[in-house]
């Protein structure tokens, strides 16, 4: 025979265990997201802290209405670090989606995890016989393949718009691979085709906001 | 006995047999058609028109999800239904990948427009993003036919042909005075695909000078597009052999 007593503290002990796993899973997530922040933070804050250079780089922002990539040019800190200059201007460039009034809405907090690069072999690449040029592995996060809007033209013009941002400032990327959260993947967001290495000339032959729609 | 005994026999007597019955005679060859003192052009069939439909997506891949909830392999699915009826009633044969909600690999479609040999092949797509109608060729460069092309890049051959398709389909909505944007795309299956090939990505009307907002879901919206897409075809028919 269990007594009136031992029910209630029972019952008392498993809604405080409740309530403390709860808590306690607020805090993992807090942290996490915190450890997040710190990490994205990390090549901007270094570009602005370790006195590098202000330099003016040249972005391509993808119009959604009319299917083109306007060239906005912008004063930026730059690391010395090659990869670490990649990853600066793609998250400048998750900025300007973030932007109110964006033309290629995105609400994407982290977008870029890390951008490598490899040696494109000689003659491959379109920089001259004797140099190959690199290849740009952008590693994006999992959080933008789930804010990309759907469709071929939404996610073909941030593809395009990062691969012609890369190239107008790191002229030595010739190639362009993307992977999400570190993994080779199928598609964007249900259309554009991440399984194949895209030329960095590919975004040139987007027409300019004169020139596209009616 | 041995075996080459036995084979022996064999072969005398099967030539005993041939012996006693003998062959009947061949009758007598037709005679040979006397030759016409003018002979004409052959007559060659003309290649048919035929018009493959893709509904983009379905199954368990849904596509894009619009403003007011409806999924994008069912907006594509309606519309490839809606084109197919009216190409029909043009005269146009058509011929579509899928004719209901079901799971269809990208290499299955690319089969189905490959053995249907068709003069024009479009691929139906619908998104939220955007305004108008918008037109995507292959990203590949523009190739030499060959008897055996790589399955990753045989749009290759077609690309220059693609890209007058496009342009007669870019001049229809124009006409139509639907908001047009032209791109070049790399979406599976449409690398694979070996005949003039366009994908037509439907998106709601966005309210200009000229432009009324409309969604994607307005039924008049989605039939003058298709009425738009179906006299570029009737055109693309007396010119895709040029």
């Amino acid at each position: 025979m269990i007594s009136r007593l031992q029910k209630y503290l029972f019952f008392a002990m498993l809604v405080a265990s409740a309530v403390m796993a709860a808590f306690l899973i607020r805090l993992r997530n807090r942290a996490e997201d915190r450890m997040q922040a710190q990490a994205t933070a990390a090549p901007a804050a270094m570009g602005e802290s370790a006195g590098n250079p202000t330099k003016t780089v040249t972005m391509y922002v993808p119009n959604d209405l009319d299917d083109s990539l306007t060239t906005v040019e912008r004063n930026i800190p730059l690391p010395v670090d090659e990869n670490a200059q990649a990853r600066v201007l793609l998250e400048n460039l998750m900025e300007a989606y973030r932007a109110p009034g964006s033309t290629h809405p995105m609400n994407v907090a982290a977008g870029i995890n890390d951008v490598y690069f490899l040696a494109v072999p000689q003659g491959k690449g379109q920089e001259g016989a004797g140099d190959g040029g690199q290849m740009a592995v952008v590693d994006l996060s999992g959080a933008l393949a789930v804010a990309q809007p759907s469709g071929i033209e939404p996610e073909t013009l941030t593809l395009l718009s990062m691969m012609a941002t890369l190239h107008a400032n790191l002229p030595s990327v010739t190639e362009v691979h993307f992977l999400v959260d570190g993994q080779p993947r199928d598609t964007l967001a249900g259309h554009a085709d991440l399984t194949r290495t895209y030329l960095a000339s590919d975004a040139e032959r987007r027409p300019s906001p004169t020139g596209a729609g009616r | 006995m041995r075996w080459t005994e036995a084979a022996a026999l064999g072969i005398a007597a099967v030539s005993v047999w041939m012996q006693q019955n003998p062959q009947p005679p061949l009758p007598p060859a037709p005679a040979a058609p006397s030759i016409p003192e003018v002979v004409g052009p052959p007559r060659v069939q003309p290649p048919r028109f035929v018009v493959v439909v893709d509904a983009a997506h379905g199954g368990s891949d849904t596509g894009a999800r619009t403003s007011g909830g409806i999924l994008e392999k069912d907006i594509t699915l309606s519309l490839s239904a809606r084109l197919r009826s009216t190409l029909r009633a043009h005269g146009i044969e058509v011929v579509m990948t899928r004719q209901s909600d079901m799971d269809l690999l990208p290499v299955n479609r690319a089969e189905t427009a490959n053995r249907t040999q068709g003069a024009a092949c479009l691929v139906i797509h619908a998104t939220a993003t955007g305004s108008g109608v918008h037109l995507f060729t292959s990203s590949l460069s523009p190739a030499a036919n060959e008897r055996f092309m790589p399955w990753q890049t045989a749009q290759s051959a077609y690309v220059t042909q693609s890209l007058k398709l496009e342009s007669e389909i870019d001049s229809a909505l124009a006409h139509a005075e639907i908001p047009v944007s032209l791109g070049r795309a790399s979406v599976e299956p449409m690398d694979s695909i070996t005949c003039p090939e366009v994908a037509v990505e439907i998106a709601p009307l966005v309210g200009g000078h000229v432009t009324e907002a409309r969604p994607i879901t307005d039924v008049s919206y989605q039939k003058s597009v298709v009425d738009a897409v179906t006299a570029a075809l009737e055109q693309w028919r007396s010119d895709w052999r040029q």
